[in-house]
Parts: C-alpha cells; sequence; structure tokens
C-alpha cells in the first residue's frame, strides 16, 4: 500500500478547525469592558451670565432621550422647543424610547451617552449602579442655578420637599425627578357616601369600618397580589408614622435591629390581622394590578393601597361617578411621632445627565427649562399627575383623583417621608415584598416577618460588594 | 487546484465563522470572562475578584430555590410531556387518518403562540376569582378544588409545569407520530397476528423503535425545563414567588443583571446553568447511546 496514492482532501477538518480558531482570536479580544479609556471631550462650556448660568455654549448640539411611556414625550419635546428658542445654532437629537435601560447601557459602557437622559420605565438602569459606576454628574449648579420663571428663587427652592434628596446619593444630587408620587388608601368617594361609611384616621376605626363593610357584602381591602409591594406600600407608611423619621433613617442604613423596631412590627401585626380577619377580598393574593384595580373599581372592594398614578392608570375603568379619592393610611397608635396627614411621598420619572455627557451644560439648561412652572403646570394639565415642581397645579382644575392628591400634599406640609432602601439596595426590596407578601397570606407571623427581613439586611450591610449610602 | 479549493471554502465559510465568533463564540467568551469580575453593566471597566462569584452562589437562597425548582422541572416537564406525547402520537396511529391529520393539527396550536402569549392566557386561566380552570370546578361542584393557584407555595411551581407541558406536547406528538409512521407497518401487523394487545404492541414495538426521537426528545424538554423564564416571568407572583416557590434561575439570572445591577454575578450563573445544560445534554446522548435497533 503506497499512502501517497490516496487522494487526502487538503484542507481536512483539522486544519479549518485550526484556521477558524487563529481567525477568532481578535474578534474575541474586543470585549464589553474594553472601554476603559476616559479621555472626556465635553465642551468646556461658555461663560456664566445671568442669561445663561449654567455656560451653555449656543452651538453645542444637545441629545435627549426621555421614557415615552403613560406620560408620553410631548412635554419633552416642548422644553426642547423652548431651549431652541433660546438658542436657534443648537442641533436637538429627540429620542423617546419605551427600552431606555436597554438602549442606554452599551453607550454608558462605550462612555458615549447622550446629554440628558429620562432613566425611567420597566428595565431601567439601577441608579445606584450608575452612581457607584460614576457615570452620573452632580447637579448642584443646575440646583443653584435661578428658575427660569420664578424670578428670585434658585431651582432648589422651587421643587416639591424630598425631590432634592430622591435623587441625592453620597451627598450628590445626580437625578432630579419630575413627577411626584404620593402614596395612600383609595376609595370611592360616591360609594363612601351612598353606604355612610367615613374614611377612618385611626387603624382602630379602620378595623371596625372593615368590619362594617364586610357585612355590607363587600370586601374590605383587595390589593395588587401579583406585585406584593403594593401592600408594603401602606404596612411601611403606617411604621414610618408611629415611628418617626428615625425610623426610617434607622431602616435606610441598615442599623442592626432596624427591622425589629416597635414600629414596623406593629405595623406587620396590623397587616397580619387585616388578613387574619379576613378583610382582604379572597384571591387578591394572585391578581395583577390591573386586575385588582378593575375589581375595585367595579366595587368588589373599598380600599386598595396604591401610589397617586392610579387615576389616570383607571381612565377608562373606574366607572362614570366613581370619583375615586386617596386617604392618608391611619394611625396605628395615639402615640404616633407624625400626624395622620403625613404622606409617603417620593419623586419619579427620574431625569439624569450622564457624567460622560459632550454637552453636560446644555443638558442642565435643559432640565432647568423642563423643571420651569411653565413646562410642569403644562404637563399637570396634560398628564393628570402632579409634577415635582411646587405650586404647578395653582389654578387648575383637578379630577378628583389629583384633587385628593395635591391636598394631601398640601395637608402634609413638611410632613412627607420616603424609603429610600428600594433604589439603594434593591435585594432588601425584594426580600421586603417577599416577606410581606407571605404576611398577608398568614404563612408567617409578624416576628418571623421582620426576623426575615433584619436577615436580609444585615446581609446587605455585612456585603463589601454593595455600595453603601447613608441619610 | 488546492489554491482554488481553499479560496472557495474560505470564501463560503469566513462570513458564517466571522459571525458565529462575534455574536455566539465571543458572548460565551465575554460571560466566562466576567463571572470572574464585578462589572455592574454601566461601567466601562471590571475588577477582577476570582472566584467570589461563584462562591456566593453556594449561600445564595434564592438561587439555591432557583436550583431546587429547576431540577423538579427538569424531572417531570420531560417525563410528563413524552408520556403524553408518545400517548397521543400512539393512539393517532390507531385512529383514522383524516381524524389523525386534524387532531395533529390541533394539538400544533401551542406551538404557533408565543411563550409570552402562552403565559399570559393561563395566567386568566389561574385568576382564583374569574379564571377559567376555578370557575369550570366551581360549576362541576368541585368549588372545593378551587384554590389560588399561582399564589400558594404548594400549586404555584406545578401550575408552571402545566403550562410548559401544554405548549411543548403538542410538537412532541408530531414529532412522535413522525417517527412511528416509519415504523413498517409489516411489524405491527406482526405483533397484531401475535395477539399483542394495545400495550404490548406499545412497550415492545413502537417504543423501542422510536427510542433515538425520544432521546432527543429528552434532550430538548431538558434544555427547556432548564429555562423556563419566559413563563415564570410572566405568569407568576412575584414574579417568581410567592416567596421563591416558582424561581428559576435564568430569573434569578435577569434580575441580578438587570435589577441589582450585578452582570458579574449573573454571569456567574450564567455559566452555571452553560455547564448544567451541557451536562444534561451529554449524559441523556451518552445513556442511549448502547443498543441500537437496525431495522433490515
Amino acid at each position: 500500500m503506497n499512502p501517497d496514492t490516496q487522494v487526502r482532501p487538503y484542507p481536512t477538518r483539522r486544519t479549518l478547525l485550526k484556521t477558524a480558531a487563529v481567525l477568532s482570536v481578535p474578534a474575541l479580544g474586543g470585549c464589553v469592558t474594553a472601554g476603559k479609556s476616559d479621555d472626556k471631550v465635553a465642551d468646556a462650556g461658555a461663560e456664566k451670565t445671568a442669561e445663561n448660568p449654567l455656560g451653555v455654549k449656543a452651538d453645542s448640539p444637545l441629545e435627549v432621550v426621555v421614557f415615552k411611556g403613560g406620560y408620553g414625550d410631548e412635554y419633552a419635546v416642548k422644553a426642547e422647543a423652548t431651549y431652541q428658542q433660546k438658542y436657534p445654532q443648537a442641533k436637538i437629537d429627540h429620542k423617546g424610547l419605551q427600552k431606555v435601560g436597554e438602549a442606554m447601557q452599551p453607550r454608558f459602557v462605550a462612555g458615549t451617552p447622550p446629554d440628558v437622559v429620562d432613566n425611567t420605565g420597566a428595565g431601567r438602569l439601577d441608579i445606584a449602579t450608575l452612581v457607584g459606576a460614576s457615570q452620573v454628574t452632580d447637579l448642584a449648579d443646575l440646583l443653584d442655578a435661578p428658575s427660569l420663571d420664578q424670578p428670585g428663587r434658585k431651582v432648589r427652592d422651587t421643587l416639591l420637599p424630598g425631590v432634592v434628596d430622591d435623587g441625592t446619593f453620597a451627598g450628590k444630587t445626580v437625578a432630579l425627578n419630575f413627577t411626584y408620587t404620593v402614596w395612600g388608601l383609595w376609595f370611592s368617594k360616591s360609594l363612601f357616601a351612598e353606604r355612610g361609611w367615613t374614611y377612618p384616621k385611626t387603624w382602630d376605626e379602620m378595623v371596625a369600618l372593615c368590619g362594617e363593610i364586610k357585612k355590607a357584602g363587600v370586601a374590605p381591602w383587595t390589593y395588587q397580589g401579583k406585585y406584593p409591594e403594593y401592600i408594603n406600600d401602606p404596612l411601611l407608611s403606617m411604621a414610618a408614622k408611629t415611628g418617626g423619621a428615625d425610623l426610617v433613617k434607622a431602616v435606610d442604613n441598615l442599623q442592626p435591629g432596624a427591622w425589629k423596631q416597635d414600629g414596623l412590627v406593629q405595623a406587620a401585626t396590623a397587616f397580619a390581622e387585616l388578613a387574619g380577619q379576613g378583610y382582604l377580598m379572597s384571591g387578591s393574593e394572585a391578581l395583577s394590578h390591573t386586575e385588582a384595580q378593575a375589581a375595585w373599581c367595579q366595587k368588589k372592594a373599598a380600599f386598595i393601597p396604591c401610589g397617586s398614578w392610579l387615576e389616570s392608570e383607571q381612565k377608562g375603568v373606574a366607572p362614570a361617578g366613581f370619583d375615586m379619592v386617596m386617604g392618608t393610611v391611619p394611625a396605628r397608635s395615639s402615640s404616633d411621632k407624625l400626624p395622620v396627614t403625613a404622606v409617603q411621598a417620593a419623586s419619579s420619572e427620574s431625569f439624569l445627565v450622564p457624567a460622560k455627557a459632550k454637552n453636560p451644560a446644555g443638558g442642565q439648561e435643559y432640565l432647568r427649562i423642563l423643571f420651569s412652572k411653565q413646562s410642569a403646570t403644562a404637563f399637570a394639565e396634560a398628564n393628570s399627575t402632579l409634577p415635582a415642581v411646587a405650586g404647578a397645579t395653582d389654578g387648575l382644575t383637578l379630577s378628583s383623583g389629583l384633587g385628593s392628591v395635591r391636598d394631601a400634599v398640601t395637608a402634609a406640609g413638611s410632613d412627607t417621608f420616603t424609603y429610600r432602601f428600594r433604589t439603594w439596595y434593591a435585594p432588601l426590596a425584594k426580600a421586603v415584598d417577599d416577606a410581606t407578601g407571605e404576611l398577608v397570606n398568614k404563612r408567617i407571623s409578624p416576628a418571623d416577618w421582620s426576623t426575615r427581613i433584619q436577615k436580609a439586611a444585615d446581609a446587605v450591610a455585612k456585603d463589601s460588594t454593595v455600595t453603601k449610602f447613608t441619610r | 487546484m488546492r489554491h482554488g479549493r481553499w479560496r472557495f471554502l474560505l470564501g463560503a465559510l469566513v462570513p458564517a465563522l466571522v459571525l458565529h465568533v462575534v455574536f455566539v463564540l465571543s458572548p460565551y467568551a465575554q460571560a466566562f470572562w466576567l463571572s470572574l469580575t464585578d462589572w455592574t453593566g454601566v461601567a466601562g471597566e471590571a475588577q477582577f475578584v476570582g472566584a467570589d462569584n461563584y462562591v456566593r452562589l453556594g449561600g445564595d437562597s434564592l438561587f439555591l430555590d432557583a436550583v431546587r425548582n429547576n431540577a423538579l422541572l427538569l424531572v417531570v416537564v420531560p417525563l410528563v410531556t413524552i408520556a403524553v406525547g408518545l400517548f397521543l402520537a400512539s393512539m393517532l396511529r390507531t385512529s383514522s387518518p383524516r381524524l389523525g391529520q386534524g387532531y395533529r393539527i390541533v394539538y400544533f396550536f401551542p406551538q404557533l403562540l408565543s411563550l409570552v402569549v402562552i403565559a399570559v392566557l393561563w395566567g386568566f386561566v389561574y385568576n382564583p376569582n374569574t379564571g377559567l380552570l376555578n370557575s369550570g370546578l366551581r360549576a362541576l361542584g368541585l368549588g372545593g378544588l378551587a384554590h389560588s393557584w399561582l399564589a400558594e407555595p404548594a400549586f404555584a411551581l406545578m401550575a408552571v409545569m402545566a403550562v410548559l407541558v401544554w405548549s411543548s406536547v403538542g410538537f412532541y406528538v408530531v414529532l412522535f407520530s413522525a417517527a412511528i409512521e416509519g415504523i413498517p407497518r409489516e411489524l405491527f401487523e406482526a405483533a397484531l397476528l401475535d395477539g399483542a394487545g394495545k400495550w404490548a404492541t406499545f412497550s415492545r414495538v413502537t417504543l423501542p423503535l422510536v427510542r433515538e426521537t425520544v432521546q432527543v426528545a429528552f434532550v430538548y424538554l431538558g434544555i427547556a425545563a432548564l429555562d423556563a423564564f419566559a413563563v415564570v416571568q410572566v405568569m407568576t407572583v412575584g414574579p417568581g414567588g410567592p416567596d421563591g416557590a416558582t424561581e428559576v434561575i435564568g430569573l434569578s439570572l435577569y434580575r441580578t443583571a438587570f435589577t441589582y445591577g450585578k452582570f458579574g454575578y449573573a454571569s456567574a450563573m450564567g455559566v452555571a446553568l452553560f455547564f448544567a445544560t451541557l451536562t444534561l445534554a451529554v449524559l441523556a446522548l451518552r445513556s442511549g447511546r448502547r443498543e441500537r435497533l437496525e431495522l433490515a
């Protein structure tokens, strides 16, 4: 046998694979984390004047990325038009997106983000992570700049209480939230008037009223069981009223034993009782927010916990004359540290200027325009949502829901509170949601509830990979 | 001549290879590297942290819940799907051809729907107050059996399994039917003449002859059971709940990456899942290598 005479296919499988492997090496080199180069090419900016307090260079292009969700993006486009009027040479690039996070992530990684990002909606980028990665600009200059249309006031002073804090991480304000959300318990004013029920001020009154409502054949409460964070809000609100700002701070600062504070255990006990008495509509635990809210609109349940977006969300679902209004969470005890009018309020629709933006001054100037009273009022009118700018709804005729929300904010005055752990420590938020879901389904006791969450909080506190914040 | 051959082969292969390398191999390789870092998903750089992420996996109770649930899915979903699929396919063999054809089309319907649509529809079915399942039970006077299917830890995972089986069984009915049709008619006739009953025909003739197809089905279904992300994400309480009862690795991974901003740790989960899937595929294909029936 002479091997030479055999015909051998020259490119064998082996040589082909080898070639392929060699060819693929350079392609593998292009890794996601290769964008380390930090050569910032941001415009130095123009001179700062009274007319141009942020030093915007008139001809620098501006790129704005806005979440186009329930509020649309018309309001953002309007602010862009005002910017264009002021700086006719600037070329403005507007993008209204649904998945802001997905679209922006690669641009942050590559170091080529836009000048303004509305980091909102499902799949938004975790703001604490962005802060940890130094991807956002300190907005101090903007906050101290004069307001666009309220002479003599700084931008900082035109915002509702808590808005600046909501965007502050480790002492730096890096995001400004455009809408103001208040959480409470919603009910139908007409239903309550018809049945002669009055909204309770204390938890004891609430329990008594629930008994009455149940006798009348209506479920006292329903909640958006598929997403247990909804029932968390009244529970944590009640605890905050009992324990005051100190309780909230202890929780947010991950203090040892924070979740074993009396206010929290008391509130958990209250909700365990609510469930134990059968005052939660059966089946609520598996309902999505749309299903639970629809059942509530059909008057199958009297109360539902929700944020102030509920009214616009239920447009077309709530029957005519339903007249939904928001009440504040009843007081657990007579020795509560905060008055019953206190509300859990936080701002959302989070606007930020990326640290690596090409035109950061322009980005901030854009936000100054967006957060002007005129722009906020137009937004409130179009979306029946409270904007984060104080007094933006003055003089407007409001729907029953939004009116009740505004009244609640006015009545609360400076007694607003908000927990920050949800945005600071997302894994802890998940642990709290899970525990509360179990609590109101009678699968764990209030004591277990606080033990479980404390354990999760301690784990976050111990975890050296998590960036910590304090307030 | 040889030269021309090279050029032709390269011309044909390189575009495909480049695409494969850039969009398939490179992400895999990067995931392996990222799993050893603390990459946040938004930073342009990542710190090497060694095996830390893998060590964390062992102590992450939610991830362990996910592993347990995926393991359960891995046992139940392929077995039930294949059993039902084989049963229906062998029934179809004995039914009239026209009826069989019609059934086959009907069984295939779920395959035409996107998994997300299926999950949404089944979410409605499982609705405790107005859902088809509980309403049906109540209409039959079996109201005592009605449950809050997706909100009770004892039933939630079962409810998810049922959807997974329902959505995939049609495909396997068609696959097995095709395999059964490939069996020579004479074998069935011979079995019939020898007095074999339906069960004997199935277990002695049909099953051994479609063994290879069943094996492939096991691999596919095993991979699907290790995933189950879409159905869980859309349908369950939480999602992944109640309290981790329906958590799956894919969901943990997704949440860790996109909600918690821990892409490094999420990549470690992905790499773990990759090896689990690979092991499964190798084991399933190896186990059946031995006896291979040859049809003369």
